[in-house]
């Protein structure tokens, strides 16, 4: 079990989140391409290595932020609110 | 007084004797003895039979090492398999029974496995019945009785287990003199310190070894240590506590045995619980465990390990055997000669495959006892027990020469070396390396915030460990933020220079000698299993493992797997550390799943959520149903009533008159913000810029790959502020959904979300009465059509309670949905039953519910399956064509458009039988699977309406073919229906009646 660090609430465990995925991909505009589209629902890399991803602090605080984390070690590096652009190490 | 004991010695109580049976007979022991030293002390031999051969088997180690004596401990619903008897803590009344034998340990038929072992080698059971692949069901019911140790109990667990979760700065693992000293230095700087020890006691090798510690037994530096630690507010210590797994960052997982080592819990106590440790920074110190040497007939009940040997001396005052000869290949075995020698067993000969002299301590514990340097056990004598041993010459290459010498005894003690316990630092990942001075695997590198200390690190003297453990406390106590003010003193041991060890992995045979030479006792896996596994091409450690069983079963090879590899490295031509080590995985020993579990089972295993009106249903007849993690009332039966009988009443109650049902199982969500609007728009299919304040809208919400993930009324309460429903079962999917876009994709927006599910209490008033029910309570005007009409909205008072009331309908009748803050639930519920009482109100349940809505064809989750779209289900006008939304562009894509897909539709029973539920749609009625279907039956009722069976299902282009008949075949009862294809909505399609 993670010990996952919400960049509101601090260090907390795993089973207070829900993981959702990539949060490097981005929701495309209405006139974007199908192909875009479809890359967009479906398509995503399986890193082995470091990976942004989102998780949900679904039962704290209720905010959705990004983690980077090793998918291969489970180390965690760094996390940040959804807004932010910088990930803080 | 037992045969095999001292009279005095050891730290056993023998002021508490107690009575324990072993396969029904009654011995006597004393508080303090293990199961093992208790059969050992009363002569028993041999305890259980072992995995393979049924070769009768003694007990060998003294720890969690055990190889060899397991038992099945207790009777009844608390009995357990595969116990080690060396881990067993004696109570009084205690039951154990030998496994794996019939009828009786002493004569096992099953031994005639062992008298035809020549042909049953590795691979014996792949190799045989592996031809024809048709009779392998047969073959393994009897090679599945055949094998197989103890057994598991039948009935119920009557104890109960729970689960903790406990934070520290340092988390020490193991309570020997490295653990101790850890947690000594930690504990002194102030850090959180938590130290778990398996055993049922602090000091480790401590407890049986002859050292000294400042000049004193280093029993009292145990003692006074402990002590300190227990008077240290900062410092836990928890025995009986095995920490069996290292999991991400720093959490271990332990077992705590809180009642084991007594006959039962007492009163409500835990049997066990289950510890998960977080901490900052861990030290590993679980010291090393013994190996064996493997040579010819080396699995006979007395031989053992040098050190168990020692340890039930020094520890319980047993006697082993009455002879002893002692074989190693290193130092530490001899000093169970003295320990020997103090119990009053004779030690024939000390047999050292070293052609050097032992170290100085080695000759003090060796006293007179004859030495033979440079020779070997090369064979054992005896059926069922050590009767004597050949020693033979053992030469520089590895081989033995000359004639054999005999030496007459009853036990063999044998020490190979030590092989470090660095499980848990595997656990965590950490590299191994080869240390050829111990010949054993060691932490090869240190990880951040683990380090292995003393032995675990292959330091084995115990001065080394004493200053191992203190500079581990110290280091890693700083590194959780602690400084000592003071300087730990390191107690002054006497550590004499020891003669290294020389690696031995086996004894050749000779010819006068030729029994196995067993590298795993417990399943049987020889040297010559070993070569011929290699013979056969099974050169990896993983593939050995796997074919021969080395190292595998309950003792996960802890006294056997340093000798498969070397074996392997030898028959392969090269070094260990090539051959490498098979993946070490938690759980270090056993772990109950009662433990796992703790007190998530029966009812317990999911939250059960009531409504507010629980109380109410409970007491007015209601039969409740499980639905999801909701109990809600399934319908009310009346005296004299059968269940359908008070379903159609109740049916009929609601379509003639006025019912109510409690709703509030329904999520609810306040979405408020200048931009609330606008979020609605992009969430939902449909419009909602456009509605007005004090109006209900119906929505619906795809995913964003264009399937429909939600459905439900949303209101305009005020400017900004909508309060939206969904489903029971999504409350919490939509809101995590509806915050992942609020938050994440359009930040941008000023809106804001709140549960309210449990807020808000609901019920439905439905019925051609709901009207006048209503006008009781609001007022004829407040209630009339012009005031609150269709999909209207009224914030208003009942009773005194601010309530929240919108006519929408689920049944197809005039209704409204009455929103009442939870805790006035009940008050409000019994209003409208008064103010109905003119009109024969009555509630009514979810069945009712169902079948309501069903006639009037409204879509549930057995629709909303994730696999529907808004057109398959006929929303296809809802959606907008101008605005981007949720799910818009993927659910525009050609394979959610084109025809061919299934849509919902009505089905009408043509012989009056009730349709099955989850029905296939075929074409001919004697289609049998596998078969082409057309389409599937989602929901089924009686309708008492109509006076038929209906149901929906979603049938290939449905709408295309209203009036055809097909048939609904249910492969799983056996029932094919005909059943005529009509639209969905049974009941007034045009909206009459809840317009009206």
């Amino acid at each position: 079990m993670l010990l996952i660090p919400c960049p509101y609430c601090g260090d907390r465990a795993q089973t207070e989140f829900t993981y959702r995925g990539d949060a490097t991909v981005e929701r495309p505009v209405a006139e974007d391409s199908a192909e875009k589209w479809y890359d967009y629902v479906y398509t995503r890399d399986n890193p082995r290595g470091e990976h942004t991803e989102w998780w949900h602090h679904t039962s704290g605080c209720r905010r959705w932020f990004k983690i980077r984390r090793n998918t291969w070690t489970h180390e965690i590096l760094g996390s940040e609110s959804a807004i932010s652009d910088q990930l803080k190490g | 007084m037992n045969s095999h004991r001292h009279p005095v010695g050891g730290t056993i109580d023998r002021e508490h004797p107690i009575t324990f049976r072993f396969d029904g007979k009654a011995y006597s022991a004393f508080d303090g003895d293990t199961l093992a030293s208790a059969l050992l002390a009363n002569g028993v031999r041999i305890v259980g039979r072992s995995f393979k051969y049924h070769r009768p088997r003694g007990i060998f180690g003294m720890g969690v090492e055990e190889p060899s004596s397991m038992v099945q401990l207790r009777s009844g619903p608390r009995s357990e398999p595969n116990v080690r008897a060396t881990e067993v803590e004696v109570f009084d009344g205690l039951e154990a029974f030998s496994q794996h034998c019939w009828p009786s340990v002493n004569l096992d038929f099953g031994a005639v496995i062992n008298f035809a072992s020549p042909i049953f080698p590795s691979g014996f059971y792949y190799k045989t019945f592996m031809w024809p692949a048709s009779k392998w069901m047969f073959y393994e019911h009897f090679i599945r009785k055949a094998a197989g140790l103890g057994k598991s109990a039948t009935e119920r667990d009557p104890d109960t287990y729970s689960k903790f979760y406990q934070h520290c700065d340092v988390l020490i693992v193991g309570a020997g003199p490295t653990g101790l000293s850890a947690a000594l230095s930690a504990g002194q700087a102030g850090a959180k310190v938590v130290l778990v020890e398996e055993t049922g006691q602090t000091g480790g090798r401590l407890n049986f070894d002859d050292e000294a510690v400042d000049g004193k037994p280093a029993q009292e530096w145990v003692y006074d240590t402990t002590q300190k630690l227990n008077l240290m507010s900062n410092v836990e210590v928890l025995c009986r506590t095995t920490a069996f797994g290292f999991y991400d960052q720093n959490l271990l997982g332990a077992l705590e045995r809180i009642a084991d080592h007594r006959r039962e819990p007492y009163g409500r106590e835990d049997r066990q619980r289950l510890r998960m440790i977080r901490a900052k920074q861990v030290v590993v110190a679980t010291g090393a465990i013994e190996r064996s040497i493997p040579f010819s007939g080396n699995d006979k009940p007395g031989v053992m390990l040098a050190s168990a040997a020692r340890g039930y001396a020094r520890r319980f005052a047993v006697r082993c055997g009455k002879k002893a000869v002692v074989f190693t290949n290193n130092d530490s075995a001899y000093a169970t000669v003295s320990a020997l020698k103090s119990v009053g067993v004779m030690v024939e000969a000390v047999i050292d495959c070293r052609l050097a002299s032992p170290g100085e301590d080695a000759l003090r514990h060796l006293g007179n006892t004859p030495l033979k340097q440079g020779f070997a056990i090369s064979g054992v004598r005896g059926m069922r027990r050590v009767k004597s041993v050949e020693v033979s010459r053992f030469q520089d290459n590895g081989e033995v020469m000359g004639s054999p010498e005999t030496l007459t005894c009853d036990l063999v003690c044998v020490s190979g070396g030590w092989t470090p316990t660095i499980h848990l630092f595997s656990h965590a990942q950490g590299k191994l390396m080869f240390d050829e001075e111990i010949g054993a695997f060691v932490p090869g590198e240190q990880l951040g915030s683990i380090e292995v200390a003393g032995s675990a690190n292959g330091s084995m003297s115990l001065g080394a460990c004493l200053q191992q453990g203190s500079d581990a406390g110290s280091k890693r106590s700083m590194d959780s933020g602690h400084k000592s003010e003071l300087q730990t003193k390191i107690p002054q041991v006497d550590d004499s220079p020891v003669t290294p060890m020389q690696l031995l992995w086996q004894v050749p045979k000779t010819r006068r000698n030729s029994a196995k030479r067993f590298v795993d006792i417990q399943n049987d896996v020889t040297v010559e299993d070993i070569e011929l596994a290699f013979a056969e091409g099974y050169v990896s450690v993983e593939h050995l493992k796997r074919y021969t069983t080395l190292g595998m079963g309950t003792d996960q090879g802890r006294t056997s797997n340093i000798n498969g590899l070397a074996n392997l490295a030898r028959l392969r031509r090269s070094d260990i550390p090539s051959v490498g080590h098979t993946t070490f995985r938690p759980p270090y020993t056993p772990v109950s799943m009662g433990a796992l579990a703790g007190g998530e089972f029966g009812t317990h295993l999911s939250p059960l959520r009531r409504t507010p009106l629980h109380e109410w249903h409970e007491s007015n007849r209601a039969q409740m149903l499980n639905s999801g993690v909701w109990k809600r009332p399934f319908f009310y039966i009346k005296t004299g009533e059968q269940v359908r009988d008070a379903i159609i009443r109740e049916t009929r109650q609601v379509r003639e008159k006025v019912g109510i049902v409690d709703v509030s199982t329904l999520g609810k969500i306040e979405v408020q913000g200048r931009d609330a609007a606008e979020f609605l728009e992009r969430v939902y299919i449909n419009r909602w810029k456009s509605l007005p304040i004090g109006r209900c809208r119906y929505g619906l919400m795809l995913r964003e790959d264009g399937f429909v993930f939600d459905d439900g009324t949303t209101t305009r309460v005020a400017e900004n502020e909508y309060y939206m429903t969904t489903t029971t079962a999504n409350a919490g999917p939509v809101l995590e959904h509806l915050e992942f876009y609020a938050q994440t994709v359009w930040p941008e927006l000023h809106v804001h979300l709140t549960s309210v599910s449990d807020q808000w209490a609901g019920m439905a008033l439905a019925g051609p009465d709901s009207r006048n029910v209503l006008g009781v309570l609001i007022g004829e005007t407040e209630a009339s059509n012009e005031n609150l009409p269709y999909m209207g909205f009224l914030a208003t008072r009942i009773d005194g309670v601010a309530v929240r009331i919108f006519r929408v309908s689920f049944s197809g009748e005039l209704g409204y949905e009455i929103h009442i803050p939870s805790k006035f639930a009940q008050k409000v519920w019994q209003a409208v039953l008064e103010a109905g009482r003119e009109w024969d109100i009555a509630p009514y349940g979810m069945e009712a519910m169902t079948v309501m809505r069903i006639e009037k064809g409204h879509v549930v989750s057995a629709e909303l399956d994730g696999r529907t779209t808004a057109t398959d289900l006929g929303f296809e006008r809802m959606m907008k064509k101008d605005v981007d939304f949720v799910g818009k562009r993927l659910a525009e894509r050609d394979a959610l458009v084109s025809v061919g897909r299934k849509q919902l539709v009505g089905v009408v029973s043509l012989s009056g039988r009730p349709i099955p539920k989850g029905a296939q749609i075929v074409a001919d009625r004697e289609a049998r699977p596998p078969a082409t279907t057309t389409g599937h039956v989602t929901s089924s009722c009686y309708s008492p309406l109509m006076d038929k069976e209906i149901g929906l299902a979603l049938i290939v282009d449905g709408r295309q073919i209203y009036g055809k008949e097909l048939y609904a075949a249910s492969p799983l009862t056996g029932r094919t229906v005909p059943v005529e294809v009509t639209h969905h909505i049974f009941v007034d399609p045009e909206g009459e009646r809840t317009r009206g």
